[in-house]
C-alpha cells in the first residue's frame, strides 16, 4: 500500500538482519499524522465556533446574563421561570401544532408526489426542476411573497375566494391566532415538501424492479405493492427525512418571523423566535439562551436514532 | 374502435400522472410566478382591491426596481451577500476536502468520533447558537462587519460539505490512489492529483450548495450586522423596504425577485448536482 515507506523500511529491517511484513501498527502509525493535520483546521472552527458557544450557551441559560453583563450564576431559575410563563408554555404548545402538522402535510404529500414523479416519463426534468425550486430560493425573501399573498386588504387569496363565492368577506389569515399557525405550516409546508419528495423518489427509484415484480406475479395489486413492497423498504429513508426534518422544522425562525414574528398574541412563537424576542429584543441572554436550549433534546434524541439506524444498517450489509 | 381504445391507452397517464402533479407544479410555482409579476405592476394597480390580481392589466412598470436602486443600498447588499457568500464557500470547501479525505479513507485514533462530531454539528440548527455565537463575535471585535458572517457561516457549512464529501470520495475506487502512491506521491499529493480531478462532480456540489446556503442566510445576518449598508441581501430587502407602517411592496418583491435571480441561475444550469446534493444526507 505504501511502497515508498515501505522500502525505506524494508532497507533498515534488512539492515537488523530480520524481515517482517510492516504490522496494521506501523501503517496507523504513519497515517495518523496526516490524518490529524488534515482535520485539524475543521476541528479547530468547529471547537471554537460550535463547541464553544454551546458551552457558553449552557452558562448563560445558568446565569442571569444580560446584554453587556456576564451575569453571575442563578441555578435553574431561568428554566424554572420558563416552565411557570404563559408565552413560554404556549411556545411550547405551538412548537409541538407547528412540527407534527407540518410534519405531517410534508410526509403525506411528499410521498404522494414522490409516486408521482416516480412514475412520470416526459418532462421529467421540467417537472422536478419546478417542485424543487421553493427549496433553492432564499426562505426570507420567498416569505415575503406569501405574506403579500396573505396581507389583509389585498389578498391574492381572499380576492380569489370572494370571486368565486366560497366566501363573501375578507378572511383575516394574519390577524387572526389560529389562522397565522395555519399559515406558518402551510408557508413551511411549501418550502419543505421538494426535500420529502425528491429524497424519498431516490429512495423510490433505488428499490429493484424485481420486488415488484414478484409480488405482482403472488397476485398483489397496485396497493398491495405499495404497502407490501415499497413502504416496508422505503422505511429507513422516509425515517431519515423525518428526523432530519424535525430538527430544522422545530428549529424554523425565518418563516415565523418574517410572517408573524411571533404574534398575533405569541400565538405563532416558537422555540427560535421566542428566543430572539427575548434574548436580543428583550436584552435577558439568559433566559433566551435556556428557550433555545429546549431544542438540544430533540437533537440528541434525532441524533441517537439516527447513529443506531446507520449502524443497524451496516452491519446487516 | 380500435383506434379509440389505442387512444384511451395512450392519454391514460394524461389522467393519472400529468393531471395529479398539476396542483403540486402549481402550488411550488404560483407564489414565484406571483412575486415576478407583482414586481413590475403600477402602485395604482397593485392597491386596487378591484383588479385582476393574476395578470398585469395596466402595463408594465420599473418603477420598483429604480426604487431599489436609487433608495435604498440594495446593490452594496447585494455586493455584500456575495462577498460572504464566495468567501465562506471557499473556505468551508477547502476544509470540508481536507476533512473528508482522512474520515473516508484512512484508519486513526479517534476517526469515528470526529465522524459522529461532524454528524452531529451537521444537524446543529443555527437558531441553536445565535446567542451564544453573538458574544463570541463580539469578543473576537468582529461584530458589524461582514467578517461575523465569513467566519460564522464555515460553523454550518464544514460539516454539511465533509459529510457530502466524505460519501463522494468512498465512492471513487481506493486502487487509483494506491498506484500513485506506488509511485511514490504522499497523502497530500495523491489527494490532490489522483482524487480530486474524479471527485470534481462532489467538489461542485458542495460548493453550490454552500453558495446556496450562504446566499439564503438569514439569522445570522440579521443578529450580527446591523449596519445598513453592511447588511446582506435577504436582509436588506426585509428590513429597509418596510418603513414604520409604510410597506413598499412592489419594492420587496423587485428585491425578492433580484435576490433570488442568482440562486435561480445557478439551479438551471446545475439542476442535477442540486438533486444529488439533495439526497446525498439521506440515501445511502
Amino acid at each position: 500500500m505504501q511502497l515508498k515507506t515501505l522500502n525505506g523500511d524494508v532497507a533498515k529491517v534488512v539492515a537488523r538482519g530480520e524481515t517482517h511484513a510492516p504490522t496494521l501498527a506501523d501503517v496507523l502509525a504513519r497515517d495518523t499524522p496526516v490524518a490529524y493535520a488534515f482535520i485539524g483546521p475543521a476541528f479547530f472552527l468547529l471547537l471554537f465556533l460550535v463547541a464553544y458557544p454551546f458551552v457558553l450557551s449552557v452558562w448563560f441559560s445558568l446565569s442571569d446574563a444580560r446584554v453587556g453583563e456576564t451575569g453571575a450564576f442563578v441555578g435553574l431559575d431561568n428554566f424554572r421561570r420558563l416552565l411557570t410563563s404563559a408565552i413560554f408554555l404556549q411556545t411550547l404548545q405551538n412548537s409541538v401544532v407547528f412540527t407534527t402538522l407540518a410534519l405531517g402535510f410534508k410526509t403525506v404529500f411528499g410521498m404522494t408526489l414522490a409516486l408521482l414523479l416516480f412514475r412520470i416519463g416526459r418532462f421529467k426534468r421540467l417537472i422536478r426542476g419546478a417542485v424543487l425550486l421553493p427549496f433553492i430560493v432564499p426562505t426570507a425573501l420567498s416569505t415575503l411573497v406569501w405574506w403579500w399573498m396573505f396581507e389583509p386588504l389585498y389578498s391574492v387569496v381572499n380576492w380569489t375566494l370572494k370571486s368565486l363565492h366560497i366566501v363573501n368577506h375578507d378572511i383575516p389569515w394574519l390577524p387572526d391566532p389560529y389562522l397565522a399557525m395555519f399559515t406558518v405550516i402551510l408557508v413551511n409546508t411549501w418550502r419543505g415538501l421538494p426535500f420529502f419528495a425528491i429524497t424519498l423518489l431516490a429512495g423510490l427509484v433505488s428499490i429493484p424492479r424485481e420486488l415488484y415484480e414478484a409480488a405482482e406475479s403472488d397476485g398483489a395489486g397496485p396497493v398491495g405493492r405499495f404497502w407490501h413492497v415499497t413502504v416496508p423498504l422505503l422505511k429507513p429513508v422516509l425515517a431519515v427525512v423525518i428526523l432530519f426534518s424535525t430538527i430544522f422544522t422545530l428549529a424554523d425562525f425565518n418563516i415565523v418571523y418574517v410572517l408573524t414574528k411571533g404574534g398575533p398574541m405569541n400565538m405563532t412563537h416558537l422555540f427560535a423566535t421566542y428566543s430572539f424576542a427575548l434574548g436580543l429584543q428583550g436584552g435577558q441572554i439568559g433566559q433566551g439562551a435556556a428557550v433555545s436550549l429546549f431544542l438540544f433534546p430533540i437533537l440528541l434524541l434525532v441524533v441517537f436514532v439516527q447513529l443506531r439506524m446507520v449502524r443497524r444498517a451496516t452491519t446487516y450489509e | 374502435m380500435n383506434s379509440v381504445a389505442r387512444w384511451a391507452r395512450r392519454s391514460r397517464p394524461l389522467f393519472t400522472l400529468y393531471l395529479p402533479v398539476m396542483p403540486f407544479v402549481l402550488f411550488a410555482l404560483f407564489p414565484l410566478y406571483f412575486m415576478f409579476i407583482t414586481s413590475f405592476k403600477k402602485n395604482a394597480e397593485l392597491y386596487d382591491i378591484n383588479a385582476v390580481p393574476f395578470l398585469i392589466g395596466r402595463g408594465v412598470t420599473f418603477a420598483h426596481y429604480e426604487l431599489l436602486s436609487k433608495d435604498t443600498l440594495f446593490w452594496s447588499w447585494f455586493v455584500n451577500s456575495l462577498m460572504v457568500s464566495l468567501a465562506a464557500t471557499v473556505i468551508s470547501v477547502v476544509l470540508g476536502v481536507l476533512a473528508a479525505y482522512p474520515l473516508a479513507r484512512l484508519k486513526f485514533p479517534g476517526g469515528d468520533s470526529f465522524g459522529v462530531a461532524i454528524f452531529i454539528t451537521y444537524l446543529v440548527p443555527p437558531s441553536l447558537l445565535f446567542l451564544p455565537l453573538s458574544t463570541v463575535v463580539a469578543r473576537l471585535g468582529l461584530s458589524d462587519s461582514l467578517w461575523a458572517l465569513i467566519v460564522t457561516y464555515p460553523t454550518f457549512l464544514v460539516p454539511f460539505c465533509t459529510w457530502l464529501l466524505m460519501g463522494y470520495f468512498r465512492t471513487v475506487p481506493k486502487e487509483i490512489e494506491e498506484c500513485a502512491m506506488l509511485d511514490g506521491c504522499n497523502r497530500l499529493q495523491t489527494m490532490l492529483r489522483i482524487l480530486l480531478p474524479v471527485a470534481v462532480p462532489g467538489v461542485i456540489c458542495a460548493a453550490l450548495f454552500a453558495f446556496t446556503l450562504s446566499w439564503n442566510e438569514f439569522l445570522y445576518a440579521l443578529v450580527f450586522v446591523s449596519p445598513a449598508e453592511l447588511k446582506t441581501m435577504t436582509v436588506g430587502v426585509f428590513s429597509e423596504l418596510i418603513r414604520g407602517d409604510i410597506y413598499y411592496w412592489g419594492g420587496l418583491m423587485a428585491g425578492a425577485c433580484i435576490g433570488s435571480l442568482p440562486i435561480v441561475i445557478a439551479y438551471v444550469f446545475f439542476l442535477d448536482y442540486y438533486v444529488s446534493g439533495l439526497t446525498a444526507g439521506a440515501v445511502k
